[in-house]
């Protein structure tokens, strides 16, 4: 805080809002709230991971040999998709700092684009499991290899349940980020950042981010629990 | 005051980074360290979460120092949510807790 008598509201930068003293303050204020909301999502993802890891301990060899059936080189494939998305977010953000809005633009687009690709090897990795019988439900079938310790029907269901409850809702984070992102971009295009305002290109790239933090852990909770080399 | 503008080279640097990890992670999984293919693949995406939340999501510049307290007392919820649950599903009388 400064000695020196705040400035009239009268003549603030156009993006202030007037119960803000100035534009650090407010920027500080959205990034904060934004936090508390990621506060909330960490405890949201975290209540799957406890279910996870507790039925892990108990029925390890069959999430041992339901994690083999998953598809390595596409799984550590999609992680990398999401790191190069997070790196446009995060370039975006610079972009719109420096406001130079046709950076901005495409690199958002770019954004969106990664996001969608991730979606779609997602879906192929789903129909995968159908045409497997690896979904959860009557038609569950999991075929063992001979080499394998006996798998439990019910338990290797529990693992796929998991892996369907936990990489569904990333998925359906993701598909909301998509939104978000289709927004932001409309809005970039129109002009609607400055250098001085672009908290919603920031804001956005938290969630983002936070979204690409939660597959981080995905990929070697689901796809590596026991890839070592067998008998 | 204003707030910092980092250069495209150390975005791109942390890029290269978090792709090598995720290659590095993905081939340690398959060589055969014992228990310790679970501590490995742990510590290396908690590495990698670290990096995305210090320089992608600009804490490590932050001004705000209510950020920081948010982002340690989410962590703190989370050990106590994982600790306190996993403590008490395994000092249990074996049977009780329906595990194997």
């Amino acid at each position: 805080m400064s000695d020196s008598p705040a400035p009239l509201a009268l003549e603030h930068t156009p993006g202030l809002q007037h119960h803000f003293a100035d534009m650090e303050q407010q920027r500080n204020a959205s990034s904060l709230g934004m936090w508390i909301f990621l506060g909330t999502e960490i405890m949201f993802f975290g209540g799957m991971f406890l279910a996870y890891l507790v039925y892990r301990m108990w029925y390890f060899n069959e999430f041992a040999a339901g994690s083999r059936t998953l598809n390595l080189p596409i799984g550590a494939v999609n992680t990398a998709v999401l790191i190069c998305s997070s790196l446009t977010v995060a370039l975006s953000v610079r972009a719109a700092q420096l406001g130079k809005r046709m950076l901005l633009v495409t690199l958002l687009v770019l954004t969106i684009l990664f996001g969608l690709v991730f979606l779609g090897v997602k879906a192929y990795e789903w129909n995968e499991k159908f045409t497997e019988h690896h979904v959860p439900g009557y038609s569950f079938h999991f075929k063992q290899e001979s080499t394998e310790k006996p798998v439990d029907q019910g338990r290797a269901q529990i693992f796929f349940s998991l892996y369907f409850a936990m990489t569904g809702m990333h998925a359906l984070h993701m598909i909301i980020g998509v939104g978000i992102f289709g927004v932001i971009t409309w809005m970039a295009w129109r002009g609607r950042f400055t250098p001085e305002y672009h908290t919603p290109v920031e804001i956005a790239g938290l969630y983002w981010h936070f979204v690409d933090i939660v597959w981080i852990y995905l990929f070697p909770l689901l796809y590596l629990i026991d890839r070592r080399p067998h008998g | 005051m204003s707030e910092h503008i980092l250069s495209s080279k150390l975005y791109w640097t942390i890029w290269a980074v978090l792709i090598c990890l995720t290659g590095i992670t993905a081939w340690v999984s398959t060589v055969d360290l014992g228990p310790l293919n679970t501590v490995v693949a742990l510590l290396i995406a908690s590495g990698k979460a670290l990096l995305v939340v210090l320089i992608f999501m600009h804490v490590k510049y932050t001004s705000e120092k209510l950020t920081r307290v948010v982002i340690i007392s989410a962590l703190f919820w989370l050990l106590i949510l994982l600790g306190l649950s996993l403590t008490d599903y395994f000092i249990r009388r074996p049977g009780l807790a329906g595990g194997a």
